[in-house]
């Protein structure tokens, strides 16, 4: 063999495990990027942008670790049906508990406990429907009441689809309930005058805000306040008046780790920590600065201007949980099957 | 007859009124409404929107999906086009039919096909997620839903040319002694070549813009698997309409390349105007 050829092989050999000396330790020091998948309800897209943007910095400074996080928005039911079916959600973001459950019924993909693993219901943050009229409120409407009128035209999304068209629909129905003389009866007549005067029935409260804001449709727009006040802030948005009814619903969007999609990729750590990142100063002033009303005490009292006070209820103490309420209303020949096919 | 180049009377005035009048409203308003608003803001804007990296990977996903599908259904296409058309056997209607069948029915059943035979909950959804292998909610779902939806367009464009061409040149070939893959590649090829061209252009066209059966199959991931498509519907309900319409004008631009192309085709080559019109 040639010597020179030999020497050279043997300065190259050592050169290489020269430079492994010295990158190894930093390979090792800087663990391999990982992504998550949130799946997410329809309004959430700009909180859940700036959360990813905090939260990834926040992550590489604590661990060294690059974490990318993916974002998928829609109708909260139909994106929960999409998990159930496969989509690899690492996390959910949904608008409501049942949409959660769904993963537990379907394919046992979390615990059933899995509200009770992070505090506050496993919601870090919470909403409430509000209405959002042209500017100045010409059909003077002022609370639940006036959506029955006569020549008011109301713009909800579908139910069946939509998280936010659910809790504007128990809202409504409890708002009925509660009027003098009120019972299920007479709610259930009130629910079928306000949605005879609903001209369209879009799939997700994103869509719902397009056909009011952007296409003029309708009157009112009940709405997720989060939506509503984001509405108010897009060019534009000076055409528009919010209005808070007398009485109205605590929404309690509800986050999760998608347990078997995160232990199969080996993202359950981060997962977990993402969602705590929810529950921090940052994540709540996000929440607040995205309009979501922040659980927080002393974020919330920041905040307290843009969060008017308003009269709540919780769909445990007025429907008996979210199981009872899709079940007499929402699910097929419930209340709505009933008042909007006849 | 050749037709007459001035209307002849009131009436014939009055419907080729009514015609433009349709066209117009109905096709050539909406896409310049798309045109105007994308530039509304400003060629700055417009480009912004385009420079955006969820953008240029919804626009990497639909040219690997047409890239994939189109050569698929090409291949199909011919290939069952000269089974019908060349050969007599049993179920060839049944065959013809099936090929309709996309066009039948509507591309969200399509989507929803493809969710019942591979979702995690679907018949062969927990095999597959055993061996690691993504369908739905990943790419080769989205190339799969595409390949469905614009699998009739080769072969009925084919079907009638061949079955109007008939056998009699194979037949000839043959008896002068050719194989078959030489009857094929030197008579039927070049006798199909525009037909065949005019239908890869029309899958082409129809394989970057689908959206329903690839909205089911999607999961929305954005910068993954969301195409050119869904990515306008996402920045239109983002309230960002400047990119939503200069990534339609984007999306408009290549199908209008593809009809031009189809056009040229057909001015340098009136014989494929003739033999589509034969079709009709």
């Amino acid at each position: 063999m040639n010597t020179s050829f030999s020497r050279r092989m043997l300065v190259a050999l050592a050169s290489v495990i020269t430079a492994g000396a010295v990158t190894l330790p930093v390979l090792a020091a800087a663990p391999a990027p990982v992504t998550l998948l949130n799946v997410s309800y329809d309004p959430t897209r700009e909180l859940y942008e700036a959360v990813n943007k905090a939260f990834a910095a926040e992550w590489l400074k604590s661990t060294g670790q690059t974490v990318t996080i993916r974002q998928s928005h829609g109708g909260s039911g139909g994106q929960a049906r999409a998990v159930a079916n496969g989509l690899e959600a690492d996390v959910v973001t949904l608008a409501l508990a049942f949409d959660v459950d769904a993963l537990y019924k379907q394919g046992k993909l979390i615990p059933q406990n899995w509200a009770a693993r992070l505090p506050n219901n496993s919601a870090p943050y919470t909403s409430t429907i509000v209405f959002l009229v042209r500017k100045g409120n010409p059909k003077n409407i002022r609370d639940w009441g006036d959506l029955a009128r006569a020549g008011v035209s109301v713009i909800t999304p579908n139910p069946k689809t939509s998280g936010g068209a659910r809790w504007n629909y128990l809202a409504a129905w409890q708002w009925a309930k509660r009027q003098p003389g009120g019972s299920d009866a007479s709610a259930e007549a009130f629910i079928k005058k306000v949605y005879a005067n609903v001209p369209v029935l879009d799939s997700g409260a994103r869509g719902s805000t397009v056909t009011f804001v952007e296409r003029g449709i309708g009157d009112v727009l009940l709405a997720w306040e989060n939506e509503a006040l984001l509405a108010k802030k897009q060019p534009g948005g000076d055409k528009f008046d919010i209005v808070l009814p007398s009485l109205s619903i605590l929404a309690e969007p509800p986050v999760t780790v998608v347990d078997k999609v995160a232990s199969r990729r080996g993202t359950t750590r981060v997962a977990n920590a993402y969602l705590q990142f929810l529950y921090t100063k940052q994540g709540q002033e996000i929440a607040a600065q995205n309009f979501y009303r922040p659980r927080d005490a002393g974020v919330a009292a920041k905040y307290a201007a843009q969060f008017p006070k308003i009269s709540l209820f919780t769909i445990d103490e007025a429907f008996g949980g979210w199981d009872k309420a899709q079940a007499s209303h929402f699910a097929d020949r419930g209340s709505f099957d009933r008042i909007y096919t006849r | 007859m050749k037709p007459s180049r001035v209307p002849a009377n009131l009436g014939a005035m009055l419907l080729l009124g009514v015609a433009l009048a349709y066209v117009g409203v109905l096709v050539l308003l909406p896409l310049l409404v798309v045109f105007v608003e994308a530039l509304r803001s400003g060629v700055g804007a417009y480009l912004e929107a385009l420079s955006d990296p969820y953008a240029h990977s919804a626009i990497r996903l639909t040219l690997m999906t047409a890239a994939i599908s189109v050569p698929l259904n090409l291949v199909f296409g011919v290939a069952a086009s000269w089974a019908i058309t060349k050969f007599d056997f049993r179920g060839k209607n049944a065959l013809i039919t099936l090929i309709d069948l996309p066009f039948a029915v509507s591309p969200v059943i399509s989507g929803l096909i493809y969710l019942l035979v591979f979702g995690a909950q679907g018949w062969l959804g927990p095999w597959l997620l055993e061996h690691d292998i993504r369908v739905v909610f990943a790419v080769p779902g989205i190339i799969l839903a595409t390949t469905f939806v614009t699998f009739p367009f080769v072969a009925r464009e084919l079907i009638p040319l061949m079955q109007a061409q008939g056998t009699d040149e194979e037949v000839t070939a043959l008896s002068l002694g050719a194989s078959g893959w030489q009857t094929f590649w030197l008579v039927t090829l070049p006798n199909i070549r525009w037909g065949l061209l005019y239908g890869v252009l029309l899958c082409n066209a129809r394989a970057m813009g689908e959206f329903g059966a690839v909205s089911v199959v999607s999961g929305h991931i954005r910068g993954l698997t969301n195409t050119l498509p869904l990515h306008i519907e996402i920045l239109h309900k983002e309230y960002n309409p400047v990119g939503a319409f200069a990534t339609a004008a984007l999306l408009a631009m290549l199908a209008l390349v593809t009809l031009i192309t189809k056009s040229l085709l057909e001015m340098r080559h009136p014989e494929l105007r003739q033999g589509v019109a034969r079709q009709r």
